[in-house]
């Protein structure tokens, strides 16, 4: 079944020697040919920002794209808990080989084996660098770099900075990449959106941009194309996800003709902030992190549960024996340090049972009474004060002194562009990185990970391999953007925008974008099946009618416009809606954070089919009019040995 | 909850702004500030006006994108927040409200309560970094750092570039900003080296920007919604004297 475009192009050799055989055999180009060359980067993330600035310090022309002010507001920097590497500086038996192992396990046996034991072999570099840069990572007494845990792993390895890891990470490659801005080798457009990929010859050629201050269209040239511009977990309208982040560039290097791979998996993070009512804009995650300290339970007796909701008695009030901690009863081994996909759904097993402890009933508790009793105020605010001082501002409950209420959230997609080893997609010079590509997490993302994969993309395997193209352009001149292909391309993002606008329907564009998060979060979130997908299959069908009948789009596009922006998003958004539904459909079974009901253990754990589905689906764009059609990637595993995920013992 | 809303309403750079009245029912008091002007674009869209323009993203008061003076207040009347944070609970039912973008002369505004920051970023150009390739570098081990002084670097480096210490300053001053990386790097041993040279030319480029110079009022830091101490100006003025020292 493997397809001609579908060429992982994993290197052979043992696993731990691939990447070293692999770099000693791709072609490098000559710093006198870099300065020839440019090269587009959509997005500023850790991803977009580490690759940015590398492949600057390297000589080659970069330009930059972001939409918002500046590059260091990507969603990046919201991660909170950490970033993993296999230092092994605790001495607890870490090694590149068990982070691999864990990533490999954590994904459910659904990523390439190649690629996880790249990314976990290069992490250990990202800390060292990161730490060059002046990131301010946690220190103990003795002055050495600190860990902690986080889920799905039982060793220590996640590096920290409080509770803003994320926001610490980019402002290392922020710094780094505005250190070349100044040097003059990366351009940066802020305010800037990618609304189309040019293609000539079946390669990669650059993009057509809107100035999203000015509303002017542009047309931007290059040799190589780098998209960075993370996930699609705002098809969900309600997620952990920054507002404006969207899956628009995607999208467009969909109907280009780049695969995309896995689209249905997406993961719901067991701790965020519950839902509050239909006037909210976006779930707030309380870091993983938490769990490391936090126990997570429900009373054992639904009377508690009733008088909860009445609130005729707190959470502390109900003595330890009455509570629930149903993630130490049900996964001994790992508690309440299980992966995302296994506690989140536990919570939902939980509330669909009747013990949701909040109004909603879709709530449960994460309670850090014991460890305060154990280590003091003082610690856990040390470790966690940030967290508790922004869960407070939401909530206006305290917990020092009562527990947090937390329920699942949608928070990242590990599905995304195909690549292959090289991290380019199925169209020559178009590479994907970071969140926007598929490569590393497979059925479900480990915490800590997502850091991890984004810098090393950008940083270490990105500036080796796109010199292995690149070296066969170092004849081609400068992209010539009044090329027929950027004519036709600007033409057609500027009807795309006439045609927005001319609808002149009634809705307002959040409206209907909530309309589409009620139906994947219903038919296409923690619980899938069939009948369930076929709805929503139907319903995105009749949404995207009234999308392009009646929504509503004021002003005009050569001005700031949010809510033009937003319309073209959307659209976007209800189309990987759909390729989400028609891939959770076609994977007959449950794996990671994709659960389809109908494939089960007789405990509630999700039951995998490796006989069946062992393969990476990658979605091939056939037109407006057709279904996408769909490609199969085998995974082959050469090196571990396949088993049921057991987070028991 | 309802409320009276006067907005700073401005269509472009080159146009002159002013305020427009309007009344917003039905707002739960959980309802952050920025949901409560969702609902208030919401409604305009409906009517076929112009809905407000303003800058937010993460919505959880990390990404340093939202603004809005309102009521005289960086962020709102809530310590130690950013607007996104700030929930309608905090004001009292009926309440007339003013939003106003940030007023400086160093970020235009762009349309509405939208400004143009580029400028921090062109100071953060000018200096602060570490001049580190990637790759070659030392295990992240080889040089301790106290955790004293990494937690100081953190301190400082909380900083979410929002910009409210600006539009704070009576003189428009971007010292805490500037202070707070100058710090943060010069607290590590690693970012020591380029500590005198950093300062001199993010001061000279926050000059030339516009930005006006401080004078210690130390309204920044109480306006601050992650609360950087004024202690990092001292810092960075000491790293200053270096350098012209250093001449």
């Amino acid at each position: 079944m493997s397809d001609i475009k579908l060429q992982s192009k994993t290197p052979d050799g043992p696993l731990s020697e691939k990447w070293t055989r692999h770099k000693a055999a791709i072609k490098v180009v000559s710093p006198a040919n870099k300065r020839k060359l440019e090269i587009i980067i959509i997005g500023t993330g850790l991803g977009g920002a580490s690759a940015a600035a590398s492949l600057g310090e390297l000589g080659y022309n970069v330009k930059i794209f972001c939409i918002s002010d500046s590059p260091r507001r990507a969603h990046s920097i919201a991660a909170q808990g950490g970033i993993n590497a296999a230092k092994n500086y605790q001495n607890d038996n870490d090694s590149v080989y068990r982070l691999f192992y864990d990533t490999i396990k954590g994904g459910d046996y659904r990523s390439r084996e190649a690629n996880v034991y790249r990314l976990a072999e290069v992490s250990r570099n990202i800390i060292d660098q990161c730490v060059a840069q002046g990131v301010p990572f946690a220190r103990d007494y003795g002055g050495m770099l600190d860990n902690r845990s986080f889920g799905g792993a039982q060793v220590s390895r996640t590096f920290y900075a409080r509770g803003q890891t994320g926001q610490q990470l980019l402002l290392g490659a922020y710094a780094a990449l505005n250190r070349q801005i100044a040097k003059g080798s990366v351009k940066s457009y802020t305010r800037h959106e990618m609304l189309d990929l040019v293609m000539i010859d079946g390669k990669a050629k650059g993009i057509i941009a809107r100035n999203l201050v000015t509303g002017e269209i542009e047309r931007h040239g290059a040799h190589a194309v780098v998209i960075a511009s993370g996930g699609y977990g705002n098809v969900f309208f309600l997620s952990t996800n920054a507002m404006n982040s969207n899956c628009s560039a995607a999208m467009q290097c969909y109907r280009r003709g780049a695969y995309f791979a896995n689209p249905c998996f997406a993961q719901i993070h067991p701790t965020c902030i519950p839902v509050h009512g239909d006037q909210q804009s976006k779930l707030t995650l309380m870091s993983e992190s938490l769990r490391n300290d936090g126990r997570i339970w429900v009373p054992k007796k639904i009377e508690d549960v009733e008088k909860l909701r009445k609130k005729e008695i707190k959470p502390s009030q109900i003595p330890e024996e009455e509570r629930d901690y149903y993630l130490e009863r049900r996964y001994p081994a790992f508690g309440n340090l299980v992966p995302r996909d296994v506690a989140s759904r536990a919570a939902k097993e939980r509330c669909d049972a009747g013990y949701g402890v909040n109004e909603t009933g879709l709530a449960v508790f994460l309670d850090f009474s014991s460890a305060i009793q154990r280590l003091g105020e003082k610690v856990i605010s040390e470790r966690y004060g940030n967290l508790f001082q922004m869960y407070e501002k939401i909530t206006d409950v305290n917990p020092y002194k009562e527990p947090m209420t937390i329920y699942p959230a949608i928070h990242y997609t590990m599905g995304g562009i195909w690549v292959d080893y090289n991290l380019m997609t199925t169209i020559p010079g178009l590479y994907a990185i970071g969140e926007a590509n598929f490569s590393d997490h497979g059925g479900n993302r480990l915490g800590a990970s997502a850091l991890m994969q984004g810098l090393a993309d950008g940083y270490f395997v990105l500036p080796y391999t796109i010199g292995d193209y690149l070296a066969s352009q170092i004849q081609v001149p400068k992209t010539d953007t009044n090329h027929e292909a950027f004519v036709e391309a600007e033409k057609q993002v500027r009807e795309k925008i006439d045609r927005i606008f001319n609808i002149k329907g009634k809705q307002p564009v959040d409206a209907l974008h909530k309309k589409l998060g009620q139906i994947m979060w219903n038919y296409v979130g923690m619980a899938r099946n069939e009948d369930g997908l076929k709805k929503a299959l139907e319903l995105i069908k009749e949404l995207r009618k009234e999308f392009w009948s009646d929504v509503y789009v004021p002003g005009e596009n050569s001005e700031f416009n949010q809510e033009l922006e937003k319309a073209v998003r959307l659209a976007d958004f209800i189309e990987t809606g759909n390729l989400m539904a028609l891939d959770a459909l076609n994977r007959r079974e449950s794996c990671g954070g994709h659960f389809r009901e109908e494939m089960q253990t007789e405990d509630g754990e999700t039951r995998r089919d490796d006989e069946n589905f062992m393969y990476v689906s990658a979605w091939e764009y056939k037109g407006k009019e057709h279904d996408p059609e769909l490609h199969k990637e085998p995974l082959v595993y050469e090196t571990v040995h396949l088993s049921t995920r057991n987070y028991k013992d | 909850m309802k409320f009276k809303l006067k907005i700073w309403r401005q269509k472009n750079a080159k146009t002159k702004g002013q305020f427009e009245t309007y009344n917003i029912e039905n707002v739960s008091p959980d309802t952050s500030f920025l949901e409560m002007l969702d609902i208030l674009n919401d409604k305009l869209i409906k009517e076929g006006k112009a809905p407000v323009s303003f800058d937010h993203d993460c919505r959880e008061g990390i990404c340093g994108m939202c603004s809005l003076y309102i009521n005289g207040r960086a962020h709102g009347p809530d310590d130690e927040v950013t607007t996104c944070q700030l929930h309608m609970r905090k004001f009292k039912d009926g309440d007339t409200i003013t939003v106003e973008p940030w007023r400086s002369a160093a970020f235009p505004v762009i349309k509405d309560l939208v400004v143009d920051r580029y400028a921090f970023d062109k100071i953060l150009q000018a200096g602060g970094f570490i001049s580190v390739n990637t790759g070659g570098v030392p295990d992240g081990n080889t040089i301790p750092v106290s955790k004293e002084n990494a937690d100081e670097s953190m301190d400082a480096a909380a900083c979410i570039g929002c910009g409210a210490c600006v539009a704070t300053c009576k003189n428009g001053s971007a010292m805490l900003f500037v202070a707070a990386r100058v710090s943060s790097l010069a607290k590590l041993p690693q970012g020591k080296i380029e500590g005198a040279k950093r300062a001199k030319a993010m001061v000279a480029k926050m000059d030339e920007l516009g930005f006006g110079g401080c004078t210690n009022t130390q309204a920044c830091e109480a306006e601050c919604p992650k609360a950087i101490s004024i202690s990092h100006i001292a810092r960075l003025n000491r790293e200053f004297l270096c350098a012209k020292i250093q001449e």
